[in-house]
């Protein structure tokens, strides 16, 4: 998920004593995890992804098939305030989801 | 039990159901409306706006439930979710919040799923030749694929339906066996699921 990471690339260029401390980067975007189970229908999946997020088709199939093979994927990322709302909205279509700060 | 959703010209669905099956809905449909319970009351007319707000806070522990544990899971945490490095009681904390903030309107959706799909069979016509057409439009295809989703989670949890290989197990289940019944409505209710989303 490097790709949608919004970090300044700037920082940490030389080393400091911070870096030991693993403070949460405030900019570093946080991500909605959908989890597999073995009751939600493929075509389910699917469908939520295309009708919550507004993926296409090919996208939405391709993230169903990433949480049914690798176990979870990323459905989206933003603040996590945004996230807390997809995973309130993933709950509410009955899919296993989570949100974490993104560390992939 | 081989009544499938068919789209409707100008959209929404429809399905014939006999009279076993609108039973066998109308009850599943009523014990998840019994599992979610009931809503919060409505704060009397002169109620202090504050003490209504707090009042309406949700809960801030997981359902004991298996079932009611799938249909509200935690927000934070658990296996894979990318959280290794983070606190426990961090990741438990940030769940309770979540929680609290948003259960409650989680329950009330679940319920008005379930609500509509008890609705729509109470008002199916008198049953010619022992089937009545149901014709889902507006909101309805929605309601009942949320309810539909919510009762198949629902039995999955208390049939333990935790793998793919423990379920293809559970479909070969010899008929004497008592958990049969609800295995049959579990694939039953699937292929209602899978028949209405490929209506929508």
């Amino acid at each position: 998920m490097g790709q949608v990471s919004v970090a300044p690339i700037e920082i940490e260029r030389t080393e400091s004593a911070e870096e030991t401390y693993a403070v949460p980067e405030p900019d570093v975007p946080w991500v909605t995890l959908v989890h597999n189970d073995p009751v939600n229908l493929m075509s389910y999946v699917t469908y939520v992804f295309q009708a919550y997020f507004g993926y296409s088709k090919d996208k939405a199939h391709k993230l169903m098939l990433d949480v049914h093979h690798k176990g979870r994927a990323v459905v989206s990322s933003g603040t996590r305030e945004e996230m807390e709302r997809d995973v309130q909205a993933m709950h509410g279509y009955g899919l296993w989801a989570t949100l974490s700060q993104d560390r992939f | 039990m081989g009544g499938t959703f068919e789209p409707l010209k100008g959209g929404g669905a429809a399905i014939a159901l006999d009279e076993i099956e609108i039973s066998i809905l109308r009850s599943l449909a009523v014990q998840l409306l019994e599992l979610i319970g009931p809503g919060e009351p409505e704060p009397a007319a002169d109620a202090d706006p504050l003490a209504v707000l707090f009042a309406s806070d949700g809960p801030t522990e997981p359902p004991s439930d298996p079932a009611l544990a799938r249909l509200f899971p935690d927000a934070y945490g658990g296996p894979g979710a990318g959280d290794e490095g983070v606190d426990p009681e961090e990741l438990a904390a940030r769940s309770s919040e979540f929680r609290r903030f948003t259960e409650n309107d989680l329950r009330t959706r679940k319920r008005e799923d379930a609500l509509a799909v008890v609705h729509s069979l109470s008002g199916l016509g008198p049953v010619g030749e022992g089937v009545a057409v149901l014709e889902l439009t507006g909101e309805l295809p929605l309601r009942w694929l949320g309810a539909l989703n919510d009762l198949r989670l629902t039995i999955a949890a208390r049939l333990d339906i935790t793998e793919d290989d423990e379920s293809a197990a559970l479909f070969r289940l010899p008929d004497e066996d008592p958990r049969k019944p609800m295995v049959m409505a579990y694939l039953w209710l699937g292929g209602l699921q899978e028949t209405l989303i490929e209506t929508l």
